[in-house]
């Protein structure tokens, strides 16, 4: 088996029992062994009394499958798979507060629409504007708005999923976990 | 009937067949004192700290097989568990501890002994569960058994505020099975993983195995030796795999890592397979990773899928309960002889007798353990506390069943040695169990020989008595230019009066005739006995690989040309 040293980000997804603690296990895994999470979203899966986590963590290879065998080791999560080279769809969700003035109003309403963004709140010297896609996305967005003046930011993280009909969780204890692929 | 919660644990209790527990009441944990009183099946142990509790728990557990079960209150009582539970975690024994927490009401509020200790414990268990409603006592307890036990054992926690315990009543419903969705437990493994790991076994003309704790928790020893015998392959421990093969088995090399037999490291160095079985390639066993094994391929089979390329990346990892495992791997390996590599092994053994004891006037440590094992004649148990006195047990005391060296690996908990010992004497009531001690780890938990005494555990204390922290001054005398700070005492006390003090017998030993002697006396004498070995006080351990460093790097005993 080959290692593969390269840094990169990958994107996993957890199922998990929806119960108090359950995040904080799970974060208290990532800060006991030194892995590093760049973004953490959770939220309720399509079934009731799980939960569904979707991270994306930066790591090498051999890592990110250790990442993942910590993850699913904790009694409380059910499964654990890591998409990163699945065909997956990945959004996620920012609001940015710039600030706003009579004049330049109209240049930031181009370059929001040119975006596809919503502005979900208007105020005499600000503007709340809403956007959706992927981290690049909000980033390109970012960097046109900054010179304006960005009041405070704020971003969802990433969720995700795998196209088309496949699950990337089988919401049981499926082939593609972790877990029953000792050696990843 | 409707039940108190506190008469649903002791319920639960007798239905996972608990007959002993280990424990020291306090405010929030009354309610369970007050039915335990009334159910008379369950044997409560008090100790005189509750990290004995954990610990004596522990030894239970590894002399037994069994789940060992620990109590405490809330707060002081829980915190002082952490030690014992962090051990067992390390070394992956099933436990289970049961604190009382104060009442709901109070939870959050900084109330008198409210520690967060589901908080505390949470990456030193395998898990752990606030019971906040009576409702879900047994399902809890149910459960905290079947995790400790199953897979990778471990300690399971029980929190259980103190009005969950004597509040509401309820109907006991023992579940059938448990309500924890995300846990599986691996059996068999997969048959191209047993199949990767047999060809590999095949190739090999120098393959040794590798065996570690969970050669005994899997009962999986009876096994390996079979197919370290079919394929002659020689087998070294890890600390914690020592007695998973009998001493005296020809293919057994001993311990290696850092203060492991030369030749066990040797033969690592050489090895074309390494084949890890039931054990995690921990630091102290590879030294440096990147020069471990330098010529050799991995076979590693663990039930914990984790363990697999953690920290030695594998060619061929095997996931699932190592007994299962060899079932299925024995069939496919090659009967084999390797006599070169065998014959190879017998000449570093020669060359590097790292096992002998050598000759002299001074009551040598490795002399005392060589002769209490030859008295006992590897067999009872021998628990140790940590540091060298823990590391020449490992080296020369010998053993002919399983599970009969217990020690703490992972952690290296000093003061370990008295109530672990305790708790295996209650589990093995039959057996005779030595404790071979430290001055300095005794008297970390020697308040505890008063446990020993009333519960009537059998106890032989055997302290190598070399009035240093031993192992601290073995470093400092290697490392930090014989700067002793803070490693010699002036002022140990006179453990044979301590041992008249708790009213048994205590045995000074100083002169290497009188050893046999006493070892014999303290096995015929009833009850506890403390035999103080006042034992040549600078010694070091021998082989020796300094921390981060590889077998190219080892220092043997320098007076070795001397050997008998
Ligand atoms: C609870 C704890 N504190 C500190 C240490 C660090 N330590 C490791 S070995 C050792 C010395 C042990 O002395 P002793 O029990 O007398 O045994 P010896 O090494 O002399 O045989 C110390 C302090 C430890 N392992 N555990």
């Amino acid at each position: 088996m080959s290692q593969q040293n390269e840094t990169e980000q990958h994107t996993l997804i957890a199922l998990v029992e929806d119960k108090p603690g359950v995040l904080n296990r799970v974060a208290s895994m990532f800060r006991r062994r030194g892995f590093n999470i760049v973004s953490l979203a959770v939220g309720n899966s399509e079934q009731a009394g799980l939960s569904r986590m979707t991270f994306v963590v930066n790591g090498d290879d051999r890592t990110v499958s250790q990442v993942a065998k910590q993850l699913d080791k904790l009694i409380d999560v059910l499964e654990v798979a890591d998409i990163t080279e699945a065909r997956i769809v990945a959004r996620e969700l920012a609001m940015i507060k710039v600030k706003t003035t009579s004049t330049n109003r109209g240049e930031i309403i181009q370059i929001v629409n040119l975006f596809r963004a919503n502005i979900i709140d208007v105020g005499r010297e600000s503007m709340v504007i809403e956007i959706t896609g992927e981290g690049d996305k909000i980033n390109a967005l970012y960097d046109l708005l900054a010179p304006f003046g960005i009041i405070e930011m704020s971003r969802s993280g990433i969720v995700a999923m795998e196209r088309g009909e496949a699950k990337g969780l089988t919401n049981g204890h499926g082939a593609n976990s972790a877990k029953s692929n000792g050696t990843s | 009937m409707e039940l108190t919660g506190a008469e649903i644990v002791c319920e639960s209790l007798l239905k996972e067949g608990v007959d002993v527990v280990f424990g020291l009441p306090g405010g929030a944990v009354l309610p369970l004192y007050g039915a335990l009183s009334t159910y008379p099946a369950i044997r409560h142990i008090l100790v005189r700290h509750e990290q004995a509790a954990a610990m004596a728990a522990d030894g239970f557990s590894r002399a037994t097989g069994r789940v060992g079960v620990c109590l405490a209150t809330s707060g002081p009582g829980a915190t002082n568990l952490v030690t014992g539970i962090a051990a067992a975690q390390m070394d992956s024994v099933p436990m289970v501890a049961i604190t009382g927490q104060v009442a709901r009401p109070y939870i959050g509020t900084d109330a008198f002994q409210e520690t967060d200790v589901t908080g505390v414990t949470l990456p030193i268990t395998k898990h752990n569960i606030l019971v906040m409603n009576v409702k879900d006592v047994a399902q809890a307890i149910h459960d905290a058994f079947y995790i400790a036990s199953s897979g990778r054992p471990g300690p399971v926690l029980v929190d259980i505020p103190r009005d969950v315990l004597l509040g509401e009543k309820t109907e006991f419903i023992w579940p059938e099975t448990d309500k924890l969705p995300g846990y599986r437990v691996p059996s068999a493994a997969p048959k191209a993983q047993v199949d990767a790991a047999a060809a590999l076994i095949n190739k090999s003309e120098r393959p040794i195995i590798m065996a570690g704790h969970g050669v005994l928790i899997s009962h999986a020893y009876g096994l390996m030796t079979e197919m370290a015998e079919k394929a002659q392959i020689p087998v070294i421990t890890t600390l914690l795999g020592i007695s998973s093969i009998a001493s005296d088995h020809e293919l057994n090399l001993g311990m290696s890592g850092m203060h492991g037999m030369a030749y066990a490291n040797l033969a690592i160095d050489e090895a074309d397979l390494i084949i890890g079985l039931g054990m995690r390639f921990d630091d102290r066993v590879t030294g440096r990773i990147s020069a471990f094994a330098p010529n050799a391929k991995f076979v590693h089979v663990d039930i914990d899928a984790s363990e697999i390329d953690k920290n030695i990346q594998t060619d061929a990892g095997v996931v699932g309960d190592l007994k299962a495992v060899l079932e299925q791997l024995l069939p496919k390996v090659d009967a084999n002889v390797h006599i070169d590599w065998l014959r190879h092994i017998e000449e570093l053994k020669a060359q590097h007798p790292s096992h002998i004891v050598r000759k002299s006037d001074e009551l040598l440590p490795q002399f005392v353990l060589q002769r209490l094992t030859e008295v006992t004649q590897g067999r009872g148990i021998v628990v140790t506390g940590v540091g060298q006195h823990q590391m020449w047990a490992a080296q020369h005391c010998t053993f002919k069943e399983p599970n009969t060296f217990i020690t703490s690996g992972g952690l290296g908990t000093m003061g370990f040695e008295v109530p672990a010992a305790l708790g295996a004497q209650v589990g093995r009531p039959d057996t005779v169990v030595w404790s071979v001690c430290g001055d300095g780890g005794f008297q970390m938990t020697m308040c505890d020989i008063a446990t020993a005494v009333e519960s009537g555990a059998d106890v032989k204390f055997a302290i190598l008595n070399n009035t240093n922290l031993g192992m601290v001054h073995q470093l400092q005398d290697v490392f930090f230019e014989q700067d002793y700070m803070a490693s010699e005492f002036s002022a140990n006390p006179d453990f044979v009066k301590i041992a008249e003090a708790y009213g048994i017998r205590g045995i000074r030993v100083t002169k290497q005739e009188e050893v046999v002697d006493a070892v014999q006396q303290a096995m015929e004498t009833a009850g506890p006995v403390i035999v103080d070995f006042m034992v040549k006080q600078d010694e070091i351990v021998f082989p020796f690989i300094p921390s981060g460093q590889s077998v190219k790097e080892m220092l043997e005993e320098p007076a070795h040309n001397e050997t008998s």
